[in-house]
């Protein structure tokens, strides 16, 4: 083994002997869910800021953006649009969230649904599109931990990655099950400073020694104009409405997916959500500069038919074996957090949601089923990663993203609003899931799709078209059953 | 009431990134970065401080 691997190895195993320790951090009875799976709802600003940037930001983000960048250009850089206005959306939205869910003891967002519009049709259907969601993530988040061990070749790659994969990932469903949130949640403190020292390390080496900045972006240029599909380092007029559309519904469906729920709801109250909001950008500007090492794997030359691994050669040729150390273990515990958290969030909506029904008194054994079903899902998504091609992990995870957002209606209006019908919700949610994927799979699975409308061409995001059908078939249904209010008024 | 108005800053995020003729040029470029691309992140900047006025102006007992 190398130094890279060795300081790999430590590093994973310390924050696996964090993760089981956790479970002695604030005293709580681990046996209930709220303390389980929200940590007790007690985590403080700082707390909270680590574990929502550990969560939000993922490791397989870090390897896709500045993928996205390498391969077709400025359209990639949409993630900085979407992780900026994605705080306002979160400003407004969650601070009214937490409020209410901290007063009726939601676990999720299905909880709310339930509760607001009475409908156990409605309440499924939130819970079920989230762990559809959240699935491919998961799978995506080992596949990031896969483009590490690529690299890092011998040991690592026997039996196709699969001891690599499954050995950090086994004790990763065995320290969530014991802790809980509180897992990643101190592991998230390991996990950003290590993403932190490696981004700024890698924007400050990496552009200096290709020649500066202005020499990356005419090298890069140069390189995306020469592709059998060319690109380039601005936005072609054409992909205007494409760039503004895919960062918009993004970031309205970003806080709705069952990690973020989660993340947010850990938190002791209202100010802490607010106060992140205006914090956690930080994490949306190191995202940038990662975005802009798409571009450094374009000026240094790097050729390579799987653009996940543009970061990972990048970290390799630049830097000293001990540092890519430090590199390859904030990518892999950059893995790890989130997919633990995601894991628990999907536990969450099948034990409050789909198993049982929400109700203010809570079920009892709901720790103990949702405990058993991050077991179940992260053995799903080891198997997702290691038996089904990648390709169609990507797949999912981007239906998954336009399915997303087809919860929207019912969760963010049901926050301001008793007009909508819990029918017409329904309907239109069904509407917008049929429409996406149909829409997704004639594109052979683009994140945009082009239509032809008036003698118009406009190409625009998926997951967005989705929802302007989803709000028109809600708002034409509600009005044709004649408004019947939801049951709880707030 | 007055508080309230705070909160109309949040269009201006939306407004700056989301109409990509404003900004999808190359100069006037700085450290070598094309204005398409700081343009953006000094986007991301400005939005943090703009929620940071609206924590400080809007705050409501509870929010600690």
């Amino acid at each position: 083994m190398n130094s890279g691997a060795i300081v790999l190895v430590t590093l994973v195993l310390g924050v696996t002997a964090m993760g089981f320790l956790a479970s002695r951090w604030g005293a709580g009875n681990l046996s209930n869910l709220d303390e389980w799976a929200l940590g007790g709802r007690r985590f403080g600003t700082v707390v909270s800021w680590f574990l929502l940037g550990g969560d939000l930001y993922t490791a397989y983000t870090f390897i896709a953006v500045p993928a996205l960048v390498y391969g077709v250009g400025a359209l990639g850089f949409f993630a900085v649009p979407y992780a900026t206005i994605a705080y306002p959306v979160a400003f407004v939205i969650l601070t009214r969230f937490w409020s209410v869910a901290n007063t009726r003891g939601y676990v999720t967002a299905a909880d709310f649904v339930r509760d607001r519009f009475g409908s156990r049709s409605l309440e499924v259907a939130v819970a079920i599109t989230g762990v559809l969601a959240a699935m491919p993530y998961i799978a995506l988040q080992l596949d990031g931990m896969r483009a590490v061990f690529v690299q890092l070749g011998g040991i690592f790659t026997t039996g196709g990655g699969l001891l690599a994969l499954a050995i950090p990932f086994v004790l990763l469903a065995a320290y969530t099950y014991t802790s809980g949130l509180r897992a990643p949640a101190m592991i998230a403190f390991v996990k950003d400073a290590l993403i932190y020292i490696t981004v700024i390390a890698a924007i400050v080496v990496i552009p200096a020694k290709l020649g500066g900045w202005g020499h990356v972006f005419a090298l890069s240029a140069n390189a995306l104009a020469a592709k059998p599909k060319p690109g380039g380092i601005l936005l072609a007029p054409s992909q205007y409405f494409a760039y503004a559309t895919m960062a918009f519904g993004s970031s309205l469906s970003l806080f709705i997916y069952p990690h973020s729920i989660t993340s947010i709801l850990a938190a002791k109250s209202r100010g802490v959500i607010r106060r992140n909001a205006a914090l956690l950008p930080v994490y949306s500007l190191l995202l940038g500069f990662l975005a802009l090492l798409g571009y450094c794997g374009l000026a240094a030359g790097i050729k390579t038919a799987n653009s996940s691994s543009v970061v990972p050669l990048l970290i390799a040729r630049f830097f000293p074996d001990w540092f890519a150390g430090v590199a390859w273990a904030a990518i892999v515990i950059g893995a790890l957090v989130p997919a633990a958290i995601m894991a628990i969030g999907s536990a969450n909506l099948f034990a409050s949601n789909v198993f049982n029904q929400f109700s203010t008194q809570r079920a009892s054994g709901e720790a103990r089923t949702a405990k058993l079903l991050t077991l179940v899902f992260c053995a799903a998504a080891l198997i997702l990663v290691l038996f089904v091609p990648v390709k169609y992990a990507i797949y999912f995870q981007l239906l998954g993203g336009a399915w997303m957002l087809q919860v929207f209606p019912a969760f963010v209006f049901g926050l301001y609003t008793a007009w909508f019908d819990r029918r017409a919700l329904l309907a239109g949610w069904a509407c917008a899931m049929v429409a996406s994927t149909l829409m997704a799979v004639s594109t052979g699975f683009n994140p945009n799709i082009t239509i032809h409308l008036a003698g118009a061409t406009i190409t625009g995001f998926i997951a967005l078209y989705a929802l302007a059908i989803n709000l028109i078939v809600t708002t034409l249904a509600t009005l044709a059953v004649g408004g019947t209010r939801a049951v709880h008024q707030s | 009431m007055g508080k309230r108005a705070w909160y109309l800053l949040l269009i201006l995020p939306f407004v700056g990134t989301l109409i990509p003729q404003i900004y999808n040029r190359a100069e006037p470029a700085l450290f070598g970065l094309p204005f398409f691309y700081w343009y953006q992140l000094a986007w991301v900047l400005v939005t943090s401080v703009l929620l940071g006025l609206i924590v400080v102006t809007t705050r409501e007992p509870g929010d600690e």
